[in-house]
């Protein structure tokens, strides 16, 4: 049976003035659909990388993805991309921003109407509703992420790829987000890639974590199985030896592991 | 009957019930509304302090030259000749004797049509080179050599291509108000950030969606400076073209009172050319400002 999303013997090199860089090779990874995967690694260990190249942003040197049996060929709407740096256009509103995506994917199918209820049924997803014709310079950061995640989830992509999303935010808003994030990938059943370097944000969100090594020439390390029960509350976590043990072995990987090889 | 009861009887006999005489109304500069138009005003004042100050120093700078000076004309005989200049600003008198709002008017137009040219052809223009690094690869080196060109040296190929003075004038106001609107349009799209045109590829826009949605609006601070350098310049342009070309309009008339020997009128042109150029620059801030999304 073949995976949702299919990563075979990927490699990525780019072209640089102290010439060839070797950020990924081989690899390999197969996820299912509506599984959520954790990236996290070392800064420079290509998870980025990876991620745009599931994105299309960067086509592969050697290996292929695929994604629904299709060959991954350039950036597209079914796969959502929600960046860390929030990028709303802050010309449009909140509605705007959205409904841009939203125009894109389902314009020449569906009335104007239509479009509308999307767009707002994708701010409803995000409980921000009452923000719709606010513009991005007048929200916070929190906000903006959320539309940056409506957004994404508005085109109904196959895949949502998350770059550190939460990353520029403090920790209080992150949490909060965190949670948002849980609640709306198990109401849409979304496949989720996300790129973090958080252990606890890894361990609370995702069903399996994709432990990378150092780069140059970076690859998959380990591949953790979160067998948490859902949904999953973070208190209670807490106090789950478990979630403990699962957090201990992600930081031996990343601190013990690839310790020696840290630049 | 309680103690408690209200009724008729125990309101009337109660002293304090008994309607007082009508309050008289509060002075309104002492209700809120009144002490914040007040407030309002004194800093409306408080900010004409200084440039009124300034004023009256240049006034009475001017009024020690001219009585050093002995043949300046001073600040009231200036006035009074101005007076008497607008009186009839529109009489015409044939085609070298006109009223001072025809050749305020004529100048103006010139201005408009010169710059419009220069705005129709910039703009597309920078998009081009700022989008395309080939194009600007190309543009470069003639933009580099023609820009420094002083406006009033391209007037002798105006007047030899075109052999006559007005479309010779057009021709100036163009050729030197165009950079700024060029570069500074192609500055404005190197600018717009990688985030924006992120956005762009993961969307996979149409490059008409990526122009009307993103660029144009990222760019359109960037290009209303180059509007706002560019008027500036042909405003500047369009009073020395026309004192070398002579018939109507500012620069013109300004030669003319030389040749008369009548320095009010000139000063009072300096006034004018100065004040209408000011009026045009804060009517282009006032539009940069509406399309201002920060």
């Amino acid at each position: 049976m073949n995976s949702y999303l299919q990563i075979e013997n990927a490699k990525m090199v780019f072209d640089t003035k102290k010439g060839k860089f070797v950020a990924l090779t081989d690899v390999n990874l197969n996820v299912d659909q509506g599984e959520f995967i954790a990236l996290i690694g070392h800064s420079g260990c290509g998870k980025s990388t990876l991620l745009n190249l599931v994105a299309g942003l960067n086509d592969p040197s050697a290996g292929v993805l695929l994604l629904g049996n299709r060959e991954i060929k350039g950036p597209g709407p079914d796969r959502g991309v929600v960046f860390q740096n929030h990028s709303l256009l802050p010309w449009l509103t909140c509605f705007g921003n959205i409904h841009l995506a939203v125009e894109r994917v389902f314009g020449d199918r569906e009335s104007a109407k239509q479009l509308k209820e999307r767009t707002l049924r994708a701010l409803e997803l995000v409980h921000l509703s009452h923000a719709a014709d606010k513009r991005p310079g007048e929200i916070s950061g929190g906000m903006k992420q959320r539309v940056g995640i409506a957004r994404a989830l508005a085109m109904e992509p196959k895949v949502l790829l998350m770059d550190e999303p939460f990353g520029a935010l403090d920790a209080l808003t992150r949490a909060g987000l965190q949670d948002e994030l849980m609640r709306i990938v198990q109401e849409t059943r979304a496949t989720t890639l996300m790129v973090t370097h958080d252990v606890d944000e890894a361990v609370l969100l995702s069903d399996r974590i994709v432990m990378m090594t150092n780069g140059p020439a970076a690859t998959i390390g380990e591949i953790l199985e979160v067998d948490l029960p859902r949904p999953r509350d973070r208190l209670k976590l807490a106090e789950n030896p478990h979630y403990h043990a699962l957090r201990g072995q992600v930081l031996e990987f990343l601190y013990k592991k690839q310790h020696k090889h840290a630049a | 009957m309680s103690a408690a009861t209200i009724n008729e009887d125990t309101i009337m006999k109660h002293p304090d019930t008994t309607p007082a005489t009508p309050a008289r109304p509060t002075p309104f500069f002492q209700t809120a509304r009144g002490q914040a138009l007040l407030e309002s005003l004194g800093a409306f004042f408080k900010s004409l302090l200084a440039p009124m100050l300034g004023l009256a120093l240049f006034v009475l700078l001017w009024q020690i030259v001219s009585m050093k000076s002995g043949s300046l004309p001073g600040p009231a005989q200036t006035w009074e000749s101005a007076v008497a200049l607008f009186a009839d600003p529109f009489y015409d008198n044939g085609p070298n004797d006109k009223g001072i709002g025809w050749n305020i008017l004529a100048s103006l137009y010139r201005v408009g049509l010169g710059f419009g040219l220069a705005a129709l052809v910039g703009i597309p223009l920078g998009f081009m080179i700022g989008r395309f690094k080939f194009l600007a690869g190309m543009t470069s080196p003639i933009i580099s050599l023609l820009r420094p060109v002083s406006p009033l040296a391209w007037l002798p190929i105006g007047l030899y291509v075109f052999k006559e003075t007005e479309p010779a004038s057009l021709w100036v106001i163009f050729i030197s108000s165009i950079w700024p609107i060029i570069l500074n349009t192609a500055a404005g799209v190197g600018r717009v950030p990688q985030d924006y045109l992120n956005v762009a590829r993961v969307l996979n826009l149409s490059e008409w969606k990526i122009f009307t949605r993103i660029l144009f609006p990222a760019v359109l601070p960037h290009l209303m400076t180059g509007i706002r350098l560019s008027m500036g310049v042909a405003w500047l342009v369009i009073v020395a073209a026309e004192m070398l070309t002579g018939g109507t309009g500012l620069g013109f008339w300004v030669w003319d009172e030389w040749n008369n020997l009548n320095v009010e009128h000139i000063l009072i042109a300096i006034f004018i050319v100065g004040i209408v150029g000011l009026v045009l620059e804060q009517a282009l801030v006032l539009l940069a400002k509406r399309f201002n999304y920060e």
